[in-house]
C-alpha cells in the first residue's frame, strides 16, 4: 500500500464536471450550498480545534505575572498588556539555552547517524541480492514497535556500568529505536522506485557499486533522504521518556525535560515561564512542518512509524 | 574469488540483472557482500536497542536486581517476580487502566480520524491550510501537547472552564486534574490531539489508492454515499485502517509520557499505566528484577495486540 500511496497522483476527477440542469433543479442547489457551507463550518472548527490551543499558550506565555494570578475570567481572551518577562526569566534566571542546546546537538547527531545507516541499508535492501531480505524489513519494522519502557531499565544499568549515566550522549543510541526503523523502510521503497538503468549504465561504464551509489542514486534520491531526515529530527527533537530516565544534572537536560522541570521547581506553577518555553521549542517543528509538509506526509505513509 | 563461485552461479530471482559476460558472476557475490556490509550497521543498531534489553529484561526478571539493596549482589530467585507481578493488585489494576484506556481511545480517535481522512481527501480550496494545521499537533514534542493541555484545562488560568462557563454548559469551575474521571479525560484530549492526525494521515494514504472509478460504479448503480462508503470505502480501506489501528493500538497501550507530565499517575494512582507502573519500578524503586518481568509482560502483550490485528485485518487476497 505504502509506495503505491507515493505514486498515486490524487484521482479526484473533478466534480464540476456534471452536466447541470437549471430552473427546476434550484433547491437542490440550495441543499447543495447548504452542505458545502456546513463542510466549511466543518473544516473551520478542526483548525481552530488543532490550532487555539497555540494561540493560548502563545497569549499565556505573554502574560505578567499579575495577569496569570488574576485568572482568565478576570483577564478574558486577550491579555490586558504583553510582557516578555517570562522569556527573559527562562533564559536569564533558568539558562533555558543550555537544554535547547542539548537538545538540538542530540537531535541532530541522531539524525545524521539514521540517514547515513539507513541510506545504506535502504538501498541494499533495495536493489542488492540479500539472502532473507524480507525477514530483514520485518525485524526493522518490530523494532519500531518494541516497547520504549522496556528499553529503559537494561539500558540505565548499561549506561551506569559504562560511566553513562547523565550524559546526553548516550541518548543517541537510544533516539534511533525512534528514527531508524520508520527512516529504513521509507528509503528502501524510495530506492525501489528509481529506475534501475540509471546506476546499471554508471555501472556499465566501470564505476563500482558504491561509486554508482554515492554518485548516482543518492543524488537522485535526494528528496528521500531529506523527507527522512526531517522524520528522524522530529522524532529525537521529541523525546522525552529517555531523557527523564538517564538525565539527573539540570546543565544535561534536554529543552523537553527541562520545560516539566520548570515547572516543578517553583512554589506556584508560572504557567508564563512553562508556556514561554514551551513556544521556544514549538517554533522549530512548526518550522519545519510549515516548509516540508508535502514530504512529511508522503514519508509517514511510506513507513508509518509513530 | 573461487569460494564464491558456487553461491555466485545460481542466479537470483527477484533480481532483474544485466549481462556482463564472464565477470558477472563475481560481480554477484561482490554485491551480496556489499549488501550484507550496508545491512550490517542498521540490524546491529537495533538488535543493540531491543533484542539486548529484552534479553537482558529476561535475565533479570529471573533474579533479584534491587540497587538499593547493600552489595547488590544478584540471586536467582526463579519465577518469584513473576508470581509476585500476577498475584499484584497494583499491576492488575494498571492493565486494567491500560486496557481501558486503549480500547476507548482508539474505538473514538478511529471515528474522529475517519472524519478528518475523508475531510482532507476532498479537494476544497484551504485544504493544504487544515492540512498543515492538524500535521503540526502531531509534530510537537508529547511536552508541548501534554503542557499545553495543562494550562488550557487549568481551573484558573485555563480555557475550558472559561469556555464552558460562557457558554453556560455544565463542568465549569472543575479543577480537572485533582478527579479521576476528569483526569482521564483531560489526559483523552491531550492525546487524541496529537495523534488523531497521524491516523487521520494513513487513512488518507489509503483513500488516495482507491481508485475513483469505484466510486462512479457504486454511482451509476444508484448507491447513495452512505451505501457507497460502507459497501466500498470501508473495505477497501482495510489495509490502511490495519496499519493505522496496529499503530495507534500499540502506542495507547504504552502511554507513558503525557501521563507522567499532566498527572504524575495521580491522583493517587489512579492514572497509572503499565509503562508508568514500570518506569517507577524501574527509577523510583531501582528494582530491576520485578521491573524486568513487568518489561518482558509488557514485550509479550504488545506483540500480541500486533499479532491479533494482523490475524483480524488480514486482506481477503492473500
Amino acid at each position: 500500500m505504502s509506495s503505491e500511496a507515493l505514486r498515486a497522483p490524487n484521482t479526484a476527477v473533478s466534480r464540476a464536471a456534471k452536466p447541470r440542469s437549471r430552473a427546476p433543479m434550484s433547491w437542490r442547489r440550495v441543499r447543495k450550498r447548504v452542505w458545502s457551507i456546513g463542510f466549511y463550518l466543518l473544516v473551520l472548527i478542526v483548525i481552530l480545534v488543532a490550532l487555539f490551543p497555540f494561540y493560548w499558550i502563545l497569549r499565556t506565555s505573554l502574560s505578567t505575572n499579575a495577569d496569570i494570578a488574576r485568572g482568565t475570567e478576570a483577564t478574558g481572551l486577550f491579555p490586558s498588556h504583553l510582557s516578555t518577562g517570562a522569556y527573559s526569566q527562562d533564559f536569564n534566571q533558568q539558562h533555558f539555552l543550555t537544554p535547547l542546546i542539548n537538545s538540538a546537538i542530540v537531535a541532530l547527531a541522531a539524525t545524521v547517524i539514521t540517514v547515513v545507516v539507513a541510506t545504506m541499508a535502504g538501498y541494499a535492501l533495495a536493489r542488492l541480492p540479500i539472502r532473507g531480505s524480507s525477514a530483514i524489513l520485518g525485524f526493522i519494522l518490530l523494532a519500531g514497535f518494541f516497547p520504549v519502557l522496556a528499553m529503559v531499565g537494561p539500558l540505565f544499568l548499561l549506561f551506569r556500568d559504562l560511566g553513562f549515566l547523565d550524559s546526553i550522549y548516550p541518548l543517541i543510541l537510544a533516539y534511533l529505536v525512534y528514527t531508524l526503523p520508520i527512516a529504513t523502510w521509507l528509503l528502501r521503497n524510495f530506492f525501489a522506485q528509481i529506475p534501475r538503468e540509471l546506476e546499471e549504465a554508471a555501472l556499465v561504464d566501470g564505476a563500482t557499486r558504491l561509486q554508482a551509489l554515492r554518485k548516482v542514486v543518492v543524488p537522485v534520491a535526494l528528496p528521500g533522504v531529506f523527507t527522512a531526515a526531517i522524520l528522524a529530527f522530529i522524532l529525537a527533537w521529541n523525546d522525552f521518556t529517555f531523557a527523564v530516565s538517564f538525565l539527573e544534572t539540570p546543565g544535561n537536560f534536554t529543552a523537553p525535560l527541562a520545560i516539566v522541570n520548570l515547572g516543578q521547581s517553583q512554589f506556584q506553577v508560572f504557567y508564563n515561564r512553562i508556556d514561554a518555553a514551551v513556544v521556544i521549542i514549538t517554533i522549530p517543528i512548526a518550522l519545519l512542518v510549515l516548509l516540508a509538509q508535502r514530504r512529511i506526509v508522503a514519508g509517514l505513509t511510506a513507513g508509518s512509524f509513530r | 574469488m573461487s569460494a564464491h563461485a558456487a553461491t555466485a552461479t545460481d542466479p537470483p530471482t527477484s533480481h532483474r540483472r544485466v549481462h556482463r559476460g564472464g565477470s558477472d558472476g563475481s560481480r554477484l557475490a561482490a554485491d551480496r557482500r556489499l549488501g550484507y556490509a550496508l545491512v550490517a550497521p542498521v540490524v546491529l543498531l537495533l538488535l543493540a536497542v531491543t533484542a539486548y534489553p529484552l534479553a537482558y529484561n529476561l535475565w533479570n526478571s529471573f533474579h533479584s536486581v534491587n540497587l538499593s539493596e547493600a552489595g547488590s549482589a544478584r540471586s536467582f530467585v526463579g519465577l518469584d517476580n513473576y508470581t509476585k507481578m500476577f498475584g499484584s493488585s497494583v499491576w492488575l489494576s494498571s492493565l486494567e487502566r491500560t486496557l481501558a484506556f486503549s480500547a476507548a481511545s482508539v474505538a473514538i480517535e478511529t471515528v474522529i480520524a475517519l472524519a478528518l481522512a475523508l475531510m482532507l481527501h476532498r479537494r476544497f480550496r484551504g485544504r493544504g491550510l487544515l492540512r498543515a494545521a492538524v500535521l503540526i499537533p502531531w509534530a510537537v514534542p508529547t511536552v508541548v501537547s501534554a503542557t499545553l493541555w495543562k494550562t488550557m484545562f487549568d481551573s484558573r488560568t485555563g480555557f475550558v472552564d472559561y469556555l464552558l462557563g460562557n457558554a453556560g454548559l455544565p463542568g465549569a469551575h472543575t479543577t480537572w486534574l485533582a478527579g479521576i474521571w476528569t483526569s482521564w479525560a483531560a489526559i483523552f484530549v491531550a492525546d487524541a490531539w496529537k495523534n488523531v492526525p497521524f491516523m487521520a494521515i494513513i487513512l488518507l494514504a489509503g483513500l488516495q489508492v482507491i481508485p475513483d472509478e469505484v466510486y462512479e460504479a457504486a454511482r451509476i448503480d444508484g448507491a447513495s454515499s452512505w451505501q457507497s462508503f460502507r459497501r466500498m470505502t470501508l473495505p477497501l480501506l482495510k489495509p490502511a485502517l490495519a496499519v493505522a489501528l496496529i499503530f495507534r493500538t500499540l502506542q495507547a497501550f504504552l502511554v507513558f509520557d503525557v501521563i507522567y507530565i499532566m498527572t504524575g499517575g495521580g491522583p493517587g494512582v489512579s492514572t497509572e499505566t503499565l509503562s508508568f507502573l514500570n518506569w517507577q519500578t524501574f527509577l523510583v524503586g531501582t528494582d530491576f528484577g520485578y521491573g524486568g518481568a513487568i518489561s518482558v509482560m509488557l514485550v509479550v502483550m504488545a506483540l500480541a495486540i500486533a499479532a491479533v490485528y494482523v490475524r483480524v485485518l488480514r486482506p481477503e487476497t492473500s
